[in-house]
């Protein structure tokens, strides 16, 4: 009997979990299939699903109007260099905060968080001035500052929460064994905290690659990246679907595979200290 | 050389006085323990000598130079921790051998320190595992090795063997005593545990509340002892003791009596009491006796003797091993 109700009760959550798993991933089908339908039947009512028109001219026509592996190229400098910038400068702020906590040590990390409670739409008016007067509009560096900026706080809480399940006696005792504070964060510190700093690394990949905001505000031609090439198809001739649906899926493809292949990683990462 | 001078230190948390003032020499190659009862001080005594804490006033000299405002990592000072805080990340060998490679030793030097170190700990086998796959003996022989390398001027060493077995510490607390014959270098080893002061240390520091009670080698601090806490503290089972009309035909405003120089008989004696409790341990018997008006109090017997709970027995203490306390538990001396 309490065998039985407990298979029903499974039955229900697994049923239940795959439910709520396509329903976030609906959007994401629904534009790949989109992608592969004629322009009349991505806008087809009722829409169609079996009897639609399958092609893969959308693909080859998004490939020859725009310049792909520009703006893929740019996605990948302004994602990349923004984490690994936004990580040099996290560690050693997050070493500091959890292994020397000063009395406003907690006060700070809130207040950092806090700046993301902000909506970014606030402070358009004066970065796209700033941007404009310093030169940095649409350049590389120009938004691999601003994006290394709008996510060092949640890399630094991410890797204050993976630093404080560090031992602080193992640090001491790199320091007793003669290293220099630079040392015990190389050879010490940071090998053991490697699980959190991939999460971290990959989170914020994936993070500023779908950044759409500023990558958008704040680029035109030059250091547009992916999102601006999506945009860049919801255009004056009207609405696409099929098109804007092809230039989607290629957009995301990349940083869909590459988290489809460190999803153990981010897994872990994210839920690391949780269990100890 | 490696010998420790602390000249008036004190170490403050916030107001709070952990070390109001102690001041110490420890002589170059001496073993010397660090013990009393959590919270007194020890291990915050042994931080400041290691550099991981900051003095709040006073000197700390190593071989007569003042070394207080230098960071651990530049006092030539050795540490083995109580979580024997190994590097999870690196094998045996790389644990061993990073503090030769911080001091950016010669290669083929360092492979030789670190494969000696190996054979003096019976680690050759494990040079090549992680710290994860080995016991706590294996971990802690580890952490030694890792000191050893350094040629430290002194050894320190946090309560190494709290995260022990029984049998595994009696080894370990072997090892390291000769460890020290063999390499002669100053150790200062802080522990909780009186048994392991009493058989490892040439010198033993009684601390309580941050202050120095007694400085003095093993039989020095058993046999006089300075106040009523390192009677107390020193001597296993711990010293009894009695107030009012038991030590006042001593002079005295307390006196205490180990359990090994009490007398017990079922005829006559000193003092009347029942038996509670007896402990035999085989060699010994430790009886626990009810004495009238002033508690229960531990007497050593021989094992063979044969006391049950509820027997009634007469207690007569060596009157050569009475040691006397006044009101504030000072050592009184002489007659």
């Amino acid at each position: 009997m309490a065998r039985a109700a407990s298979i029903q009760k499974k039955l229900f959550f697994t049923a239940a979990a795959w439910a709520v798993g396509l329903l976030i991933f609906f959007p994401v089908l629904w534009t790949i299939l989109t992608s592969f339908k004629t322009e009349a039947s991505a806008v087809a009512s009722p829409p169609q699903f079996f009897d639609a028109d399958w092609t893969l001219d959308n693909y080859a026509e998004v490939w020859q109007r725009s310049d792909y592996p520009r703006f893929f190229w740019n996605s990948v400098i302004i994602s990349v260099g923004s984490t690994l910038l936004g990580l040099a400068i996290a560690i050693p702020a997050a070493w500091s905060m959890a292994f020397v906590p000063g009395k406003k040590t907690k006060d700070l990390l809130m207040w950092m968080l806090s700046t993301k409670m902000m909506p970014a739409v606030g402070v358009l008016i004066p970065m796209y001035l700033l941007f404009q007067r310093t030169g940095l509009f649409d350049t590389h560096i120009g938004l691999i500052l601003a994006l290394m900026l709008m996510n060092l706080p949640i890399i630094i809480w991410m890797l204050y929460t993976y630093f404080k399940e560090i031992p602080g006696e193992i640090l001491e005792a790199a320091r007793m064994d003669g290293a220099s504070l630079r040392n015990e964060i190389v050879h010490v510190l940071t090998p053991m905290a490697i699980p959190g700093i991939a999460s971290t690394l990959l989170l914020n990949i994936i993070l500023s690659w779908n950044e759409a905001f500023w990558t958008i505000t704040l680029t035109t031609v030059d250091a547009a990246p992916l999102s601006a090439f999506i945009a860049s198809f919801s255009a004056p001739q009207g609405l696409f679907y099929a098109k804007l649906s092809a230039a989607s899926t290629m957009a995301i493809a990349p940083i869909l595979i590459v988290g489809w292949f460190s999803q153990k990683q981010l897994v872990r990462g994210l839920t690391f200290g949780a269990v100890k | 050389m490696g010998s420790i001078t602390l000249e008036n230190v004190n170490k403050s948390f916030g107001g709070h006085a952990v070390i109001p003032d102690a001041s110490l020499q420890i002589e170059d190659g001496a073993f010397v323990v660090f013990v009393g009862p959590s919270g007194c001080g020890k291990s915050t005594l042994l931080r400041l000598i290691a550099g991981l804490e900051d003095t709040t006033s006073g000197v700390i000299k190593l071989d007569g130079l003042d070394v207080t405002s230098k960071g651990p990592a530049h006092r030539g000072l050795a540490m083995v921790f109580q979580s024997y805080a190994l590097y999870p990340h690196m094998t045996v060998r790389e644990n061993i051998n990073f503090p030769l490679k911080m001091a950016k030793t010669d290669k083929a030097v360092a492979d030789k320190k670190v494969a000696d170190a190996a054979r003096v700990l019976n680690l050759t086998d494990y040079l090549d595992r992680k710290p994860g796959m080995l016991s706590g003996g294996q971990r802690q022989r580890v952490a030694i090795g890792r000191a050893i390398v350094r040629e430290p001027k002194a050894f320190l060493f946090d309560e190494p063997l709290s995260n022990l077995d029984a049998a595994l510490r009696v080894n370990m607390r072997l090892e390291i005593t000769e460890l020290h014959q063999q390499l002669k270098t100053t150790m200062v080893y802080v522990t909780h545990d009186q048994v392991e002061a009493m058989t490892m240390a040439d010198k033993i520091v009684v601390l309580n509340a941050g202050r120095i009670e007694q400085y003095g080698t093993p039989m020095e601090l058993y046999r006089t002892p300075a106040n009523r806490f390192v009677a107390g503290f020193i001597g296993s089972p711990r010293m009894n003791f009695l107030e009012g009309a038991a030590a006042e035909p001593y002079r005295a405003h307390s006196i205490g009596v180990r359990p090994e120089h009490l007398g017990i008989s079922k005829e006559s004696g000193a003092w009347k009491g029942t038996v509670g409790v007896a402990e035999h341990l085989g060699s010994d018997t430790f009886l626990h006796v009810h004495l009238e008006g002033s508690g229960t109090h531990t007497v050593r017997t021989d094992g063979e003797r044969d006391f049950h709970h509820g027997d009634v027995v007469w207690l007569t203490p060596d009157a050569s091993r009475i040691y006397r306390f006044d009101a504030e538990g000072q050592a009184l001396r002489g007659a």
